[in-house]
């Protein structure tokens, strides 16, 4: 809701202030972008500290109005049906599992931020530069540490041995987005993943349709009784973070070799009136103030080499060196078949 | 009515839905069927998977509205036997399952299943049909309750009591004599069941498990998951034109010849005390059970209890971009807009729905009925590429939100309201007129009263979906501080850790608190305005 609220009348008056008294020399930003108000279209799981996006507004004097749409597939599909006239003039979080359909779509406009320049080339798959990486965060089965007594499994392959057997509870690919980077990791993992799939489903593998049902649900953590789950590397520390009572070690961990990698991208919309400000967003988005909001925040890792990590990320987590991962273009062009090959599999 | 009254009371709600409705559906479903729109339409009657998938998304509806017929008729026979004051406080108790975000009453019932071996074994519920028409039933009980039991109070009950001196049984008084008179509202009840129950999604896709889909599910998965728009317009035509037939049907029961109706007093039931105890025990274990897993979940710290997560309510985490209690505020200011939206659309078109003429009539009731039966992304789609340029660019103003939920609440005050006015005896009416009443006064002194008694209900009812809607907010864009209490609960849910889910379950129960609160004072409304009849 439009409302005056406090931090935006000091918003207002510290722009004021900031326009007349310091000129343009201190302001970061390029000349005429201030006093601009960009519109951020982003999904329901963005995040930030309340500080991060006002150190934005000090240095360039541009407002930031965040704008949520459901989640990235929603966002992405809706950016296609208006695109033209874009809802925002950033989007920020569409992953490399959608990532082909938005390039396709023609969704963005090019801009290669200085900024890349201290990003690992791995994380910058548009070689057009239409779409800038900002954080990434990768899938993998996760599980109850005291639930397995002869330690957890090794790898994919592991998951269809008798041990495991109706432990594992995977998402529905059709239906949730780890799910689907799930798929790709066994996908990306072997050559014939469809019989891997029916040996998970002999084991006893359950399907939930999405993160909230498998983990809050019939995963330990929630109260159910299933020892593996897929979620996100990043889990055990949310796991401390958020315990209560407080532990110091995270009750779960993460099984390496099972990890796909999700990079989210921001990009500016084509469209967009305020494309200098659109910019200067995009640049912000990879200084260390905001990278090193994101793991507490939106518990996905930072892009830049130079951001640091809270401790409670390097003590609960180790970012795998090789992650499975497979090609947006490939992944657009085989989604439906996979699905659907999937779906028979699982239910036929 | 004069002419430019009769006017205003049509065109008013006819321009809401038009604007808001209407015209965004019809462009986005053209936008999406632009192309082998018919090649894919007549693809999907071809589809051996699709055409499962429709048989299932009727018969599942059909089971749903049958079985909560079942259930809630007995129920609502109680509540009509109450007194006012009595029935108030049950009818609001009821709604709190309607507002429950299905995530969290999915996570509910899968925690009674776990407590009582219902995971596997013979008598498995777990990701079964029975589950998914279990969790309807818990849904939609108030709809019948509330419909059904408020029209039952009404009915002068001086009728069964001839049909008995006259020598007839307990249970041919009520088929023959109380059963007729109750069709309208139970048709009108029944047809939201269904309608809720076809376009069910999370219920669907959490409690019956991922091997199952509906038309619903399957507009979500081919508009976002495949980005096949063309399927998904497809789909969505099917959905409406069933729908449509729907509506049309039970319109058809709805008109029944009046039955002379009087202020509700207590429907004089004649009920052993066996069976109205059997029917609490009932109610209280089917509403209640899921929703004390909630509070127990909200107050378990560790290994015992506190209120710390309703405290933690107070202060913003990360996760969220507002403390968790202003969503509840944004909730409420969004419902109290969509109520007040709801009651003057349905409350006029409902006038037109009674007293126009028939053609008149007939496309009221369906358009305005048809929006609950309706995807919740054709409808945010639809607005998003239609009210996207001045003087309507809507698509980014938090008005949008209300509007939305206006329009799934405007069928719950026509339905209720439609049924009590058509219930009126003309003979009443014409004693008015006949004692040289003018018609503005017949209406204001006999119908107005009469009517109010729906239209609290429907208030009511559009207070609770509002502050419960889900699907449709999630698939319009807006502002992230606008954020609403049940979109809040969704995202405390997505991140692991005790404290967040915590917090989520407190979230919940004052959610349930709020609502039943809101609905007694809503419906106290009318208490104040009737009291002297």
């Amino acid at each position: 809701m439009r409302r005056p609220t406090v931090l935006g009348m000091a918003t207002v008056i510290g722009l004021s202030l900031l326009a007349t008294a310091c000129g343009s020399e201190e302001a970061a930003g390029p000349d005429g972008i201030e006093g601009t108000t960009l519109t951020l279209l982003t999904h329901a799981s963005f995040a930030l500290s309340d500080s991060t996006l006002q150190d934005f507004t000090d240095q360039t004097g541009v407002r930031v109005e965040i704008l949520e749409s459901g989640d990235a597939g929603t966002m992405v599909s809706q950016s296609i049906l208006s695109a033209g006239n874009p809802l925002g003039d950033v989007m920020f979080g569409i992953d490399n599992t959608f990532l082909q359909r938005g390039l396709d779509a023609g969704l963005f406009e090019t801009y290669a931020s200085a900024g890349l320049s201290d990003v690992p080339d791995s994380f910058q798959l548009d070689p057009l530069n239409r779409v800038t990486p900002v954080d990434f965060g990768d899938v993998c089965v996760n599980y109850w540490t005291e639930s397995l007594e002869s330690g957890p499994p090794a790898d994919l392959a592991d998951l269809t041995e008798a041990e495991f057997a109706d432990q594992l509870v995977v998402e529905n690919p059709e239906t949730s987005s780890p799910g689907f980077a799930f798929l790709l990791a066994t996908i990306a993992t072997f050559d014939d993943w469809e019989g891997y799939w029916a040996d998970l489903r002999a084991n006893g593998v359950s399907v939930a349709s999405g993160w909230e049902e498998a983990y809050n649900g019939q995963f330990v953590s929630g109260g159910g009784d299933r020892s593996l789950v897929v979620s996100y590397a990043s889990s055990p520390p949310a796991e401390v973070f958020y315990s209560d009572p407080p532990v110091d070690v995270a009750p779960t961990g993460v099984i390496d070799e099972s990890c796909f990698r999700q990079i989210e991208f921001a990009g500016i919309l084509a469209g967009t009136s305020h494309r200098l400000a659109a910019e200067a967003l995009i640049d912000f988005m990879l200084t260390p103030s905001f990278q090193n909001d994101i793991p507490l925040s939106m518990f996905v890792f930072p892009v830049i080499d130079s951001a640091t990590l809270p401790t409670l990320f390097t003590d609960n987590v180790t970012v795998v060196d090789d992650p499975l991962t497979l090609d947006p273009a490939a992944i657009e062009a085989g989604r439906d078949e996979w699905t659907a090959r999937w779906a028979e599999i699982m239910f036929g | 009515m004069k002419t430019a009254t009769k006017s205003i009371a049509a065109v008013v709600p006819a321009t809401f839905v038009v604007v808001f409705f209407v015209y965004p559906v019809v462009n986005v479903l053209s936008t999406g069927l632009a192309g082998d729109g018919l090649g894919s339409l007549a693809g999907l009657f071809e589809s051996p998977r699709e055409r499962r998938v429709m048989w299932f998304t009727v018969w599942q509806a059909i089971a749903s509205t049958a079985l909560t017929l079942l259930v809630a008729l007995p129920a609502a026979a109680l509540v009509a036997g109450l007194s006012e004051r009595r029935r108030r406080i049950v009818r609001a108790l009821v709604t709190v399952p309607f507002v429950l975000p299905t995530v969290v009453v999915a996570g509910a019932f899968e925690g009674v299943f776990q407590r009582f071996g219902l995971m596997s074994g013979t008598v498995r519920l777990h990701h079964t049909v029975w589950a998914i028409l279990l969790a309807h039933v818990f849904f939609n009980y108030a709809v019948v309750v509330r419909t059904v039991g408020t029209h039952w109070a009404g009915l002068d009950g001086r009728l069964e009591e001839q049909a008995r001196l006259l020598g007839a049984g307990r249970w041919r008084t009520f088929t023959e004599v109380t059963l007729p008179r109750l069709k309208p509202a139970i048709a009108s009840a029944a047809s939201i069941v269904f309608l809720f129950s076809f376009t069910s999604f999370g219920v669907i896709l959490i409690l019956g498990g991922a091997g199952r889909s509906t038309i619903e599910t399957d507009i979500y998965r081919f508009a976002v998951t495949r980005g096949d728009l063309t399927t998904a317009a497809s789909l969505a035509v099917v959905q409406i034109v069933a729908v449509l037939a729907l509506i049309s049907l039970t319109t058809r029961l709805e008109r029944q010849r009046p039955v002379a109706t009087r202020q509700p007093r207590r429907a004089s039931l004649v009920v052993g005390r066996a069976w109205r105890w059997a029917n609490v025990s009932l109610m209280l274990i089917l509403l209640g059970t899921p929703v004390a897993v909630l509070v127990e979940r909200s107050l378990a710290v560790g290994e015992g209890y506190s209120l710390r997560h309703y405290g933690a309510l107070v202060h913003r985490t990360r996760q969220l971009p507002v403390p968790a209690l202003v969503a509840v505020r944004n909730s409420l200011v969004f419902a109290v807009v969509a109520t007040a939206l709801a009651v003057v659309v349905g409350g006029l078109a409902s006038l037109v729905v009674v007293h126009g003429r028939r053609a008149l009539s007939r496309v009221f009731d369906l358009g305005l009925t048809l929006p609950l039966g309706t995807s919740a992304v054709t409808i945010g789609f639809g607005i998003l590429v239609t009210l996207d340029e001045p003087p309507l660019d809507l698509r980014t103003s938090w008005m949008i939100i209300p509007i939305a939920h206006a329009l799934i609440g405007v069928p719950f005050v026509v339905r209720t309201m439609v049924p009590v006015l058509r219930s009126i005896d003309n003979s009443l009416r014409e004693a008015a007129a006949v004692l040289g009443a003018a018609p503005a006064r017949v209406r204001r002194e006999i119908d107005l009263p009469i009517g109010s008694r729906g239209l609290v209900v429907g208030a009511g009812f559009a207070f609770a979906v509002s502050i419960g809607e889900f699907g449709a907010t999630s698939f319009l864009p807006r502002r992230s501080d606008s954020i609403t209490a049940p979109i809040a609960l969704f995202r405390l849910l997505a991140t692991p850790g005790d404290l967040l889910r915590g917090q989520a379950m407190a979230l919940a129960v004052v959610l349930m608190v709020v609502v039943a609160a809101a609905v007694v004072a809503i419906e106290s409304v009318r208490g104040t305005a009737d009291g002297g009849l």
